[in-house]
């Protein structure tokens, strides 16, 4: 069985380390802050100036002033941090956020991530995406395998405008999870309960890279 | 130094057709209301602004593009607005897409005379295109150039009448930066107090960087994705 969404999340929450700050982008990646490791602390970060943000506010006492970077009304953990635009991409610059997650279109098997712009269809602007896979040490893209049309998501080169180079560590989907090596290649660390290796391999258009036994992931 | 006017009417008469425009907020989040609704009225045209977002059809610098005042937006992110979409693919409305961080670095810049720097942010993609490319520490690198503005329009939650300002939460943003990069800087704000009754360990922007500051009326602080949880 494929992953959801949510499984996914619980899988990158599984790569989390005690003491780490970690900014996470909109979409599943948002869904990771709910399947923090028993034991572990961590603190997220969101760009539009918050360090310490907690979950949704109950009904009735959202703030129009305490929003995350995703638009949406947030509450403020005990030890919370407020900052302005530039300190909080300089935090992002100055790697000291330790993990950042976000989504993609298409990544490719030398790390490149597209993930802001449809030419002639969909042009919303990067916001902060590029600043953070340009600055990132660690950087998990968390995504399906395919999109809505059933095309691979993980290819040779990615065909839409770039994000940025050479970024992507790791790619967690639906059906694996896969680690970018150097001089290229998606190498294949776990596959999804019940999902096959073939079914993988299938699945992606990129250079799969497969060595040794498989194991299955443990959610 | 008192930097108190009267009301936005007079904040902002010194604005006139084809000026850049500088406003804060992240989203409808910190926003300076009471200005853009000043500017709507005025209808003051041809304007280049420089914010991150561009508001909602119906809200914040929506309102402006509805009106066909803006000539050119600079930002880093404009979801969430069909109008200006529209303009953008018809060619009406010039827009230049900037990294959020190098947006905010960019007002910083501007504010702080450093006239550009280099950053890792948009090396390799379509951001970095005519942009000198530099390596330091074995990783490349873009030019960056300051962002100034003939007005920075910023709202904070409290001022005093010297210009000193704080922000709340995260409608912090891009208030400060901004602040800091305008020729003249209009400071709206939700409690303007007297000079002596901000803790200076507190203040967030000095008034150095205000030229004219004013209270605020009618805030609707209108939440874009208003999300909650249930009580379990």
């Amino acid at each position: 069985m494929a992953l959801d969404k949510n499984q996914i999340a619980r899988r990158i929450a599984q790569e989390l380390q005690h003491g780490w700050y970690v900014n996470l982008g909109i979409g599943i990646p948002t869904l990771v802050a709910n399947f923090i490791p028993e034991g572990i602390e961590v603190e997220f970060q969101s760009e539009n100036g918050i360090l310490g943000m907690g979950p949704f506010p109950f009904d009735g006492e959202e703030d129009a002033d305490l929003i995350n970077a995703g638009k949406q009304t947030i509450t403020a953990m005990n030890g919370a941090a407020y900052f302005d635009s530039a300190t909080s991409f300089a935090m992002i610059r100055g790697q000291h956020v330790q993990l950042t997650v976000l989504g993609a279109m298409e990544v490719s098997e030398n790390g490149d991530i597209a993930n802001w712009k449809i030419p002639g269809k969909m042009v919303k602007g990067m916001g902060g995406a590029m600043d953070l896979v340009a600055s990132a040490d660690n950087i998990i893209v968390a995504m399906m395998h395919a999109n809505k049309k059933g095309e691979s998501k993980l290819l040779s080169n990615c065909s839409l405008p770039l994000t940025g180079v050479g970024c992507v560590k790791k790619v967690v989907t639906n059906l694996a999870v896969m680690e970018i090596i150097e001089g290229g290649g998606f190498k294949l660390l776990e596959r999804a309960p019940g999902v096959s290796v073939e079914e993988i391999r299938d699945a992606t258009e990129g250079k799969l890279i497969i060595k040794g036994e498989i194991p299955e992931m443990v959610l | 130094m008192n930097k108190v006017v009267d009301n936005v009417e007079k904040a902002c008469a010194g604005i006139e057709n084809g000026m850049t425009i500088m406003l804060g907020g992240f989203g409808l989040c910190g926003i300076p209301e009471n200005s853009i609704s000043q500017l709507v009225k005025l209808g003051t045209k041809e304007l280049t602004c420089i914010s991150n977002n561009a508001g909602v059809d119906d809200f914040g610098l929506g309102l402006l593009l509805q009106n066909r005042q803006i000539k050119k937006m600079i930002s880093s992110y404009v979801g969430e607005n069909d109008e200006f979409e529209r303009q953008m693919l018809s060619g009406e409305l010039e827009v230049d897409l900037i990294p959020q961080g190098s947006l905010a670095e960019r007002c910083r810049a501007g504010g702080a005379g450093i006239p550009a720097f280099f950053t890792p942010a948009g090396y390799g993609t379509e951001v970095a295109e005519g942009k000198e490319v530099r390596v330091f520490n074995g990783k490349p690198h873009i030019l960056e150039s300051a962002l100034t503005a003939d007005y920075a329009i910023v709202k904070a939650w409290k001022g005093d009448t010297a210009g000193n300002l704080i922000f709340k939460g995260t409608a912090r943003n891009f208030n400060p930066m901004m602040a800091m990069a305008g020729k003249v800087t209009i400071a709206e704000v939700e409690h303007l107090v007297s000079v002596g009754e901000l803790d200076p360990n507190q203040i967030h922007i000095a008034g150095i960087f205000v030229q004219h500051i004013f209270q605020g009326t009618d805030y609707e602080k209108r939440i874009e994705q208003r999300t909650v949880r249930q009580k379990s």
